[in-house]
């Protein structure tokens, strides 16, 4: 690999930048690999790379309907934190917070990562007590969650001039949540891509998966692209909202509903806001980008659904929950929205688990996904690599829904 | 946006109803189905791309409740599929 530095820059430089390699291959598309990930996404291209480093697997095909870091990597709102309800979520969610603050050294390549703390806005006694509650496993794991007054919530946040004593909601108080922090989407996929594609990894984009084959054996046989067959043992599907669709083409139901979760940004502005703002009563979240634009984001759509853009009345509810608190937003102009589907099981918790067709692995319900990138990608390598779940997974299982013994993250997302 | 027909009022706007859910089949006795039928009620719903059928509630309206189908790739409120169940 072409390492990055600034003796690099400096020697490129010199030439006028006209001496950069490619950072990853088009190599042809072979008809077998030992393992084949569904989807050059964050996860698919996290595990891509925990397969190689970790395991030594590298006749590894990543195959994308798409182009790298167009899917859901690019439909986030950057937001890396480890606040979670439950005993099995928030060990894996503070390993993956870890990982991503060394990623820019362990893939040579400037995550842009910001560690500058997320702020609960709480305007209910019911959820301060839920986050106070949150509080008290998080502290048993090393994750750091800290309740503040309503003074301390306005001084570390000035533009939040709502929520007065005369609103419908007066704000009750905060938490901060320190570990929490923002970095570059794409920097995301093309660290992953560059760092895979240098170990021998093959990326595929443009190669639609249109569905799972089983051999007469009923294991994984391969995969029917739009290019054609590619054969492989093993099959890992990490295709966020569209999990269900593939597993079905095997026959394979799982506990799963796609939504479309939307967001928007507003233009650039001068620094005003340099924490990460969460909204959990009033129903929005933001922070403001290295750019200087506001990364807003709200509810998803009601029901289930397989667009990817924002609907009037959620992005007016949102606009206006947000106005309520931060007034002077409203000469903001928002230049963008986008949306993303993504699918949530059954408790909201992730599934990572080989299914009942031997050789398919899922990784799926990521409701904030981003954010797990890196231990999704780590968790799931192991998986595949040595058919044993790994400790930081070992709940996230298929079987759970079988036993009903769920991971109750209902109610910790912004799902209704 | 969705224009939603309700029985009593007409097509009304979707930001006056609540979603309801998917319409799931009726609830089994859990002694007479096997475990991983009853699981699968209880965990599984439809996801299709595609029509699905699913209840919504006038909640801003006249509080009636009612079922639609509706695409969901388009989130246009389609007629009943002739192969649906």
């Amino acid at each position: 690999m072409h390492r990055y530095s600034a003796a690099a820059l400096l020697r490129h430089g010199i030439n006028r930048h006209t001496t950069w390699p490619r950072a990853w291959r088009c190599p042809p598309l072979r008809d077998s690999y030992d393992v084949i990930i569904v989807g050059a996404g964050g996860h698919g291209l996290s595990t891509a790379y925990h397969l190689a480093k970790d395991h030594g697997i590298t006749n590894v095909a990543v195959l994308e309907r798409g182009w790298l870091g167009g899917g859901n990597i690019a439909r986030n709102t950057v937001t890396i934190r480890s606040n979670y309800m439950r005993d099995a979520s928030i060990p894996f969610y503070v390993k993956s917070v870890a990982l991503y603050e060394g990623l820019t050294k362990a893939l040579n390549f400037n995550m842009m990562h910001s560690k500058r703390t997320m702020v609960d806005v709480v305007q209910t006694y019911p959820k301060m007590r839920e986050l106070r509650r949150r509080q008290l496993t998080m502290d048993i794991y090393g994750s750091t969650y800290e309740q503040i007054s309503e003074r301390e919530l306005r001084r570390r946040i000035p533009a939040l001039t709502g929520g007065g004593p005369d609103a419908r909601l007066p704000i009750t108080g905060g938490m901060v949540h320190t570990d929490a922090g923002v970095n570059r989407h794409d920097a995301v996929a093309w660290g992953y891509a560059r760092a895979i594609d240098a170990m021998g990894i093959e990326i595929h984009q443009q190669t639609a998966v249109e569905s799972l084959v089983r051999g007469a054996d009923g294991r994984i046989a391969g995969v029917q692209t739009k290019r054609g067959l590619v054969r492989a043992p093993k099959v890992a599907v990490a295709v966020s909202g569209h999990t269900t669709t593939l597993t079905e083409t095997v026959g394979l139901k799982l506990p799963l509903r796609t939504m479309n979760l939307t967001a928007f940004v507003s233009e650039p502005v001068k620094p005003l806001v340099d924490v990460i703002v969460n909204c959990p009563d009033a129903g929005f979240y933001f922070s403001q980008s290295d750019k200087g634009e506001m990364v807003v984001g709200g509810a998803p759509d009601m029901g289930q659904s397989f667009r990817r853009d924002i609907k009037q009345h959620v992005f007016e509810d949102t606009v206006t929950a947000m106005l309520s608190l931060f007034p002077s937003f409203k000469k903001l102009k928002l230049l963008r929205q986008w949306g993303g589907h993504l699918d949530i099981a059954h408790d909201a918790s992730p599934i990572m688990d080989q299914t009942d067709v031997p050789g398919l692995f899922i990784t799926a319900g990521w409701w904030g996904g981003y954010k797990a990138i890196p231990a999704g990608g780590l968790t799931l390598a192991h998986l595949v690599a040595t058919g044993k779940s790994h400790d930081l997974m070992s709940k996230f299982t298929l079987k759970r829904f079988r036993h009903l013994d769920y991971v109750m993250e209902t109610g910790t997302t912004t799902a209704r | 946006m969705m224009n939603i027909p309700c029985p009593f009022c007409g097509p009304r706007n979707e930001a006056e109803f609540a979603f309801g859910g998917p319409v799931k089949p009726d609830r089994p006795d859990p002694n007479m189905v096997s475990e991983e039928e009853w699981a699968a009620y209880l965990t599984q719903v439809p996801n299709p791309l595609g029509p699905v059928q699913e209840r919504w509630w006038h909640v801003k309206g006249c509080g009636t409740w009612l079922t639609i189908w509706r695409d969901t790739r388009t989130h246009d409120i389609v007629v009943r599929p002739a192969d649906a169940s």
